[in-house]
C-alpha cells in the first residue's frame, strides 16, 4: 500500500515538472522573441521559400526548421508564436476565470433569483457550439487581440461559473459556514474569507486548463482566419498556412502543430498536477 | 427548456445585429445604386427596428418559417434542413467510435487493474483528454492524410461517383439501397474528422467507466458472483457493466453535445459538407437570417438530446423507473 | 475418513510486507457440522472464508499452508477449474444484504444463474427450484418477490433471498460471514433459526463468522477463536462456554452479555488480557520465521 501510494505522488512530481518545464521554456521564449529568434518573422525572402529543416537535404542552416512558402524562417513564426499565444493564454485565462468565478460564487452562496438569472444563462450558453460563438463574436467585434480574448471571456465563462457554482454551494452547506453565520459575520465576509480561500484550488487548476483552451480558440480563429492579421506570426496562422501546402512543404504545418500539441498539453497537465498537489486527500 | 431555446433566440438575434458590414452590399455586383440596396434592404425586412424584425422572426420561427438566406437566395429552412442530415451522421459515427474505443479501453483497465496496462490507458487518457477535437483533427491529417494517405482528408463523398440518393441521410440510405460501395466510400470520408471527433469523448468515458467499475468490483454483489463460479469476465460484463454505466450515460449526453459543437470546426477542416460548415460560411457572408436558423437548430438539437438522455437513464435505471 | 474441509496451516500477507494477516490457521469441518469462528473486528475471521472461497482481495494472497475441499486441493487446481468446483460445491452467505443483490436485476435470476450458468440446468427447471428455496426461506409470495428488483424488499427478505440463493445448488460447504449484523435485532433471530434450519435439512458443512459468540451458542457445534489472524483456542462449544481454555477467551466470553438481553453491546476486552494474546501472536511469528 505505502509502496502504491508512493508511485502515484512520483507520478504526479513527474507530471508537474514535465509540464512546469515547457511551459517555462515556452514563457521565456515568448519573453525574449525579439533577441532570441535569428530572423524577423515577417521578413519574407521568395528565393528561399519552402526550404525543408537542417536534417533534410535541400535545407539552409540559417533557416533551422525551413521556411514557408512565403519564404519566412519558421522557428522565428514559432518563436513570436509565442508571445501571442501566451499573451492570450494569461490575459484571456485569467479574466474568464475572474469573471466566471464571480459570478459562479455568487449563484453559488446568494443562491434565490441571483442563482436561477445566472445559472438560466448558463444553459443559453450552453446551447450554442463555442466555435461558432467565437466566430460570430470576431465578426461583432472586428479581428484583434482584444478581440479575441473578448470572445474567449464571452464564450468560456460558464465553464468556471458551473463548477465554482457547485463547488460553493458544497461549501456553504458546511459546519464552518454556519458558525460563521451563528457567530454573526456579515455575507460578503463570510463569501470573501471563508468560501473563496477553500474554492480557490479548483479555480487555480481551473485556470490552467483555461489556458490551454484560449490558445487553442485563438489558434481555431487563426484557422478561420479571424484571428489578428494574416501576416502576424500565431501558431493558429501558421498552421492555417501549412494547411495550404501540406503536401509540398509538411513541415510548415508540423512544427507549430507539435508545439500546440505540447503547450496545450502541458497547461492541462499543470493544471491536473497543481489539483492533486492540493488535494488534501493525496498530499 | 423552451426557455433556453428563446433565450437562445435572442441571444443570437441581438448578437448578430451587431455584426458589422452591411450584408446587402455584399450580395450586390459593385456599381449597385442606393436606390437598390434600399429596395433589397426592404425586401429582407432590415430597414425595420431592430424589435420589430426580432417579431417578424419569431412569428416565421413558431410557423417553421426561418426566412430567406441573403447570400444563397434560398429559404432558410431547407437549407438547414439539407445539411443537418451530414453533420448528424457525422456526430453519430464519431460517438460510436468514441463509445467502442472508450468502453473497450476501460474494460481492458479494470481486466488488468493494477498492471502497467492500467497506467499506459490511464496515460492514455490523459493525453486524450487534455487535446482538443482541433488538435487531433490536423494530427490524423499530417499522419494518414499525408505522411500514410490511407483516408479522404476532403469531403463528404467522393465527387465521381453517381448519387442516387433521395434523403441527405447517405451512409443510412447507402445501406438500405445495399450501395455497399458508396457506404464504403462515405465511411473513407468520414472516419478522419469522425475519430477527430471522437478521441476526447473517448477518453473522457474510458476514465469515468473504468473508475465507476473499479468502484463496482468491490461491491459485494460482484464478489458473491464470483463464489458462485462466474469468471472474471464475466463478472466485469455482466454483473459491474450494468450498474456501473449509468454515470457514464449520463456524462455522454453532455459531451455528445460539445461534441456536435466540434463539428462545426471539424468539418470546416476537412471540407465536410455539413451545418458547421455552412455555418460558418454564413457568418463570413453576414448571412443574418442563416446564422440564425443554424444556430436554432443546433440549440434544438441539444435540448433533445439532453432530453433524451434524461429519458434513457430514467428508463435504466430500476429504482428510477418504479418511483 | 477424513474431514470435508481442511485448512492446514494457512498464512496470508499483505503484498510487499512480511506481517502476516492469517497466522499458520488449521482447522477442519466434516459433513453436517457448524464451526464458528469468533474474533473481534480485524481478527482475520471473514479473511479465512474468502480465502476458502478464493475471494481474497488482490492485495493479499497465500503465502502457505493448503485448503482440502471434498478431498481436492484447492491451492493446486487451476484458476478456472477452481472458481466452478468452489462454484459447485460452497457457497456464500454475505454480511450485509443491502449491498450483496445486485440492484439492477431481478430477485429470480440471482438466485438461478448459477444453476443455468455453472451447472447447466435448464431455464424451467431452475425456476422450479427457486420457488422451491423461496419457500424453504419462508417467503410468502415467491412468485411476487422473484420478479421484484432489490430495493423493494426490505433488508430481512433479501436475505433471506440470499439464503436461497447459497442453497440453490445444494453446496456441501456454507460459508456465513455474519449473516445477521446488519439487520434488526428482531430478524436476526428468525434468520439464525432459518440458516441452521437449512443447514441441518441439507446436512451441510457450514463456517459461521461472527463477532457474537451468543449466536454460536446457538448454531455451532465447534468454535475457533481468533485473535490477530491466529487461532487462539479450538474448542466444542459445550466445552467453551463450561469453561474457555485460553486467557482471551474467557475474556471475550466475559465481554459478551447474556444473549438474553440482546441491545446490550459487546463489552471492552481487558486491555491487559489484549497485549498479552497479541504479545503471544508476535512471538509466534518469530517462531513462524525461523522455522521457515
Amino acid at each position: 500500500m505505502l509502496d502504491g501510494r508512493g508511485s502515484i505522488k512520483r507520478r504526479l512530481g513527474a507530471r508537474l515538472w514535465l509540464s512546469g518545464t515547457w511551459l517555462g521554456i515556452m514563457a521565456l521564449l515568448a519573453l525574449f522573441a525579439p533577441l532570441i529568434s535569428p530572423h524577423d518573422p515577417l521578413a519574407q525572402d521568395l528565393f528561399a521559400g519552402r526550404l525543408p529543416p537542417f536534417w533534410a537535404s535541400g535545407s539552409d542552416p540559417a533557416y533551422l526548421l525551413g521556411t514557408d512558402s512565403l519564404g519566412r524562417d519558421v522557428l522565428s513564426r514559432l518563436i513570436h508564436g509565442a508571445r501571442i499565444a501566451f499573451s492570450v493564454a494569461l490575459i484571456a485565462g485569467l479574466a474568464t476565470a475572474i469573471v466566471g468565478s464571480m459570478l459562479g460564487l455568487l449563484a453559488g452562496y446568494l443562491r434565490g433569483w441571483v442563482d436561477v438569472v445566472i445559472s438560466r444563462l448558463v444553459d443559453i450558453w450552453m446551447a450554442f457550439p463555442p466555435v461558432l460563438f467565437a466566430i460570430l463574436l470576431i465578426a461583432v467585434l472586428g479581428t484583434g487581440l482584444t478581440s479575441i480574448i473578448i470572445a474567449i471571456i464571452v464564450i468560456d465563462w460558464t465553464r468556471f461559473c458551473r463548477v465554482v457554482r457547485a463547488e460553493a454551494m458544497n461549501q456553504s452547506a458546511m459546519d464552518y459556514v454556519s458558525s460563521a453565520i451563528v457567530a454573526g459575520r456579515p455575507r460578503r465576509d463570510i463569501l470573501w474569507r471563508e468560501i473563496l480561500p477553500n474554492v480557490l484550488p479548483t479555480i487555480v487548476a481551473l485556470s490552467t486548463l483555461e489556458m490551454g483552451i484560449a490558445v487553442i480558440v485563438e489558434a481555431i480563429l487563426s484557422f478561420v482566419n479571424l484571428s489578428i492579421s494574416t501576416d502576424a506570426p500565431t501558431w493558429g496562422g501558421m498552421i492555417a498556412e501549412g494547411r495550404t501546402s501540406i503536401y509540398q512543404a509538411w513541415w510548415v504545418l508540423a512544427f507549430p502543430l507539435g508545439v500546440l500539441f505540447l503547450t496545450v498539453l502541458s497547461f492541462s497537465q499543470f493544471g491536473e498536477g497543481l489539483k492533486d498537489r492540493f488535494d488534501p486527500v493525496l498530499r | 427548456m423552451s426557455v433556453t431555446l428563446i433565450g437562445a433566440a435572442v441571444v443570437v438575434f441581438f448578437v448578430i445585429r451587431v455584426v458589422p458590414g452591411n450584408p446587402i452590399a455584399m450580395m450586390l455586383p459593385p456599381g449597385a445604386t442606393e436606390e437598390d440596396i434600399a429596395r433589397l434592404t426592404a425586401h429582407y425586412g432590415l430597414d425595420k427596428t431592430i424589435f420589430e424584425q426580432f417579431w417578424i422572426w419569431l412569428a416565421g420561427v413558431f410557423h417553421g418559417d426561418f426566412g430567406t438566406s441573403i447570400s444563397l437566395r434560398q429559404p432558410v429552412m431547407p437549407l438547414v434542413l439539407g445539411r443537418l442530415p451530414a453533420t448528424l451522421e457525422l456526430a453519430i459515427f464519431a460517438l460510436v467510435i468514441a463509445v467502442v474505443i472508450g468502453g473497450a479501453m476501460a474494460l481492458t483497465g479494470v481486466r488488468h487493474r493494477e498492471t502497467r496496462t492500467e497506467t499506459a490507458i490511464d496515460v492514455a487518457n490523459g493525453v486524450g483528454l487534455s487535446i482538443p477535437d482541433f488538435l487531433w483533427a490536423l494530427i490524423l491529417i499530417v499522419l494518414f492524410g499525408v505522411l500514410m494517405p490511407v483516408f479522404h482528408i476532403s469531403g463528404r463523398i467522393s465527387p465521381s461517383l453517381d448519387l442516387p440518393f433521395v434523403t441527405q441521410f447517405y451512409v443510412f440510405e447507402s445501406i438500405a439501397r445495399l450501395r455497399f460501395d458508396l457506404w464504403w466510400d462515405l465511411l473513407k470520408h468520414m472516419f478522419m474528422p469522425a475519430l477527430a471527433l471522437a478521441i476526447p469523448l473517448a477518453a473522457i468515458i474510458s476514465q469515468l467507466l473504468k473508475q465507476s467499475l473499479k468502484e463496482t468490483m468491490h461491491l459485494d454483489y460482484v464478489t458473491l458472483s464470483r463464489t458462485k463460479g462466474y469468471s472474471e469476465n464475466h463478472v466485469i460484463l455482466s454483473e459491474a457493466l450494468p450498474n456501473a454505466v449509468l454515470p457514464t450515460l449520463t456524462l455522454i449526453g453532455v459531451q455528445f453535445t460539445f461534441l456536435i459543437g466540434g463539428t462545426v470546426i471539424i468539418e470546416r477542416l476537412f471540407s465536410y459538407e455539413g451545418l458547421g460548415n455552412m455555418a460558418i460560411d454564413a457568418v463570413i457572408n453576414r448571412d443574418l437570417p442563416l446564422i440564425q436558423g443554424i444556430v436554432i437548430v443546433f440549440a434544438l438539437l441539444f435540448t433533445i438530446i439532453n432530453l433524451v438522455v434524461d429519458m434513457t437513464y430514467a428508463l435504466l435505471n430500476p429504482r428510477l423507473r418504479h418511483a | 475418513m477424513s474431514a470435508f474441509l481442511t485448512v492446514n496451516n494457512l498464512s496470508a500477507a499483505l503484498h510487499g510486507f512480511d506481517q502476516r494477516v492469517l497466522r499458520s490457521v488449521s482447522f477442519s469441518i466434516d459433513t453436517g457440522e457448524v464451526l464458528g469462528l469468533v474474533g473481534e473486528s480485524g481478527a482475520g475471521k471473514s479473511m479465512i472464508g474468502k480465502a476458502i472461497l478464493g475471494i481474497l482481495p488482490s492485495a493479499i494472497s497465500i503465502i502457505e499452508g493448503e485448503i482440502l475441499l471434498d478431498g481436492q486441493d484447492l491451492q493446486k487446481m487451476k484458476p478456472a477449474d477452481r472458481r466452478r468446483f468452489i462454484g459447485a460445491t460452497a457457497a456464500l452467505i454475505p454480511q450485509d444484504p443491502l449491498t450483496a443483490l445486485n440492484p439492477s436485476r431481478r430477485i429470480e435470476p440471482q438466485i438461478t444463474n448459477r444453476l443455468v450458468d455453472i451447472l447447466g440446468w435448464s431455464k424451467a427447471n431452475a425456476r422450479v427450484r427457486a420457488l422451491e428455496l423461496l419457500n424453504e426461506v419462508h417467503i410468502d409470495n415467491p412468485e411476487r418477490v422473484m420478479g421484484s428488483y432489490p430495493h423493494e424488499l426490505s433488508g430481512g427478505m433479501r436475505q433471506r433471498v440470499l439464503i436461497a440463493s447459497a442453497f440453490a445448488a445444494n453446496p456441501k460447504l456454507v460459508i456465513a460471514d455474519e449473516p445477521t449484523t446488519a439487520l434488526d435485532v428482531t430478524v436476526q433471530k428468525q434468520i439464525l433459526r432459518l440458516i441452521r434450519e437449512l443447514q441441518e435439512r441439507h446436512s451441510t458443512a457450514m463456517v459461521f463468522v461472527t463477532h457474537d459468540l451468543g449466536v454460536v451458542s446457538k448454531v455451532c457445534q465447534r468454535l475457533s477463536v481468533l485473535y490477530g489472524g491466529k487461532i487462539v483456542e479450538n474448542s466444542s462449544v459445550p466445552d467453551f462456554f463450561a469453561g474457555p481454555k485460553h486467557a482471551y477467551s474467557r475474556a471475550l466470553l466475559a465481554a459478551t452479555p447474556k444473549y438474553t438481553d440482546p441491545d446490550a453491546s459487546l463489552l471492552p476486552v481487558d486491555e491487559a488480557v489484549i497485549e498479552a494474546v497479541a504479545a503471544e501472536v508476535l512471538a509466534s511469528d518469530k517462531e513462524w520465521r525461523h522455522g521457515g
